[in-house]
């Protein structure tokens, strides 16, 4: 039977550690943004150079293991780069989740823009508006309506996937579990309990990522 | 007032077409007609650099743009005194009517956002859509995308206002309220360089029309001259295919 007193007892501790998860997750999400934009708008101008950069970095970040990654950055670089054995692992994995998961939206913001049609863009050419207006103004808007469904779906994965952050050392909702389970031995209800927990956090995502879409999609119906 | 002198086009070593020379004065109306892949597209194209002219010079008003040696405000400039109306609107899905119409007066012309959308409202007005200022492209009917982005280009308040194929892509339900807004346009003494397939329109509204084949301008005329008695035989054999079935009379 399942101890239900003990799990009781041990929601308030693992909550305390969720905030943290959630950090992680939403630090990573707002630099991969900003990266996967970036990366994007490299692949689709095609730029000189940086598109073959951009090329290979997504190959790599989407062609390895995330924990491998991880494993890359916390205990591989700081053997290379001594200024990084400082590094904390929750830094570490910020930095991994950030770099691997920007690879993967890159490709989905790619993917919209591409999907808006030419039309648009001549149009915002012929009244001589410049490349970067009309990557303000009219592409990226709309790609981002395209786009979210899926970005946010990557915010879920992300969540989910701090925690393998614990294998960097790092004491957050999983690494908690983890641990209050071998002090406890009841291995079932602790992590049992820390999978209602991010199961609840996911699905409030998704209920506000529903919202979200409708409120997106509200300028194109007819 | 505006001159394309010697301007060539090619696609890779395919010569769409060469050395085209080709003049209006302020005010006037040019009329192009030819057969489907001759150029016509890349011509009106070309004059405002969504193609890259191969050689030759292009004037409007005072600018003077060598195509060969453009620089990116050269282009800019030549933008800023074209405006193209497109055969599929081209309106920009993320935006109403009101702000397809003053984004160009707000992001380039730089007005202040109340003034913009005053003057848009004002061209909503007489483009017939006042009551659809925050309507998005997606709600309205071809007709009226097609109105708005005719709109778009009267906001651009641009020496010429350049049209590929205005009507082709409408349902015919929508296509006389696009040409009779053309027509107003037209009454304005609004340049215009205008690509269609639309004869009567021709007749009634051209100063000149141009008949474009294979490799650039074959001959040009004014509408009861080159629909009557064109000169050369290709002008005569298009004009034959595509009158005969509207029951136009056939040179
Ligand atoms: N972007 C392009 N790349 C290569 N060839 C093109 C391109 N645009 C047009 N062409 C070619 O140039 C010719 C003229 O095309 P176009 O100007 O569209 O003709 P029209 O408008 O008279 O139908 C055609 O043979 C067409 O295939
Ligand atoms: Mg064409």
């Amino acid at each position: 039977m399942l101890n239900l007193e003990y799990m009781w007892e041990l929601l308030p501790v693992l909550l305390r550690y969720l905030p943290l998860t959630i950090q992680m997750a939403t630090i990573a999400m707002f630099f991969a943004l900003i990266l996967a934009c970036l990366l994007a708008v490299v692949r689709v101008s095609q730029v000189p150079f940086l598109n073959g950069f951009a090329l290979l970095f997504i190959s790599f970040f989407r062609g390895t293991p995330l924990l491998v990654q991880l494993f890359l950055f916390y205990y591989g670089l700081p053997q290379l780069i001594s200024a990084l054995i400082s590094m904390t692992g929750v830094t570490a994995a910020v930095l991994g989740l950030t770099l691997h998961f920007s690879a993967y939206m890159a490709e989905s913001i790619r993917a919209a823009i591409v999907g808006i049609d030419r039309s648009q863009t001549e149009a915002a050419l012929s009244i001589g508006m410049t490349q970067s207006q009309l990557m303000r103004r009219i592409i990226l808007p709309q790609a981002t309506r395209v786009a979210t469904p899926t970005l946010m779906n990557y915010f879920i994965d992300m969540i989910k996937a701090t925690s393998l952050a614990f294998t960097l050392g790092v004491t957050e909702l999983m690494g908690a579990t983890q641990k209050e389970a071998a002090g406890s031995f009841l291995y079932l209800e602790a992590f049992l309990l820390v999978a209602l927990i991010y199961w609840v956090v996911v699905e409030v995502l998704s209920w506000g990522q529903r919202r979200l879409e409708i409120y997106l999609n509200r300028a194109y119906q007819r | 007032m505006i001159s394309l002198q010697g301007i060539t086009k090619r696609f890779g070593n395919q010569v769409v077409f060469s050395d085209i020379d080709l003049t209006l004065s302020k005010g006037e109306i040019i009329v192009i007609i030819g057969p489907s892949g001759t150029g016509k597209s890349t011509l009106l194209r070309c004059i405002n650099f969504l193609e890259k002219p191969d050689s030759g010079r292009l004037k409007i008003g005072n600018l003077s743009v060598d195509t060969q040696r453009a620089t990116r405000s050269d282009i800019l400039a030549l933008r800023r005194r074209t405006a193209f109306v497109f055969q599929n609107y081209g309106l920009f899905a993320n935006k109403t009517a009101l702000e397809n119409i003053s984004e160009g007066m707000i992001v380039v012309d730089k007005l202040p956002k109340a003034q913009a959308y005053a003057r848009a409202r004002e061209i909503l007005e007489r483009i017939g859509l006042a009551d659809k200022a925050d309507a998005y492209p997606a709600s309205l009917s071809g007709g009226q995308q097609q109105r708005v982005g005719i709109g778009r280009a009267m906001a651009a308040n641009a020496d010429v206002i350049l049209f590929d194929e205005p009507t082709s892509s409408l349902d015919p339900q929508w296509v006389e309220e696009v040409l009779s807004l053309m027509k107003q346009l037209a009454l304005e003494h609004q340049t215009m360089i205008v690509v269609t397939h639309e004869m009567q329109f021709a007749r009634e509204v051209a100063d000149r029309v141009v008949f474009m084949d294979q490799g650039g301008i074959v001959e040009q005329a004014p509408p009861e001259e080159l629909f009557t008695v064109p000169k050369d035989e290709r002008t005569r054999h298009f004009l034959r295919k595509i009158l005969a079935p509207t029951g136009q009379t056939v040179p």
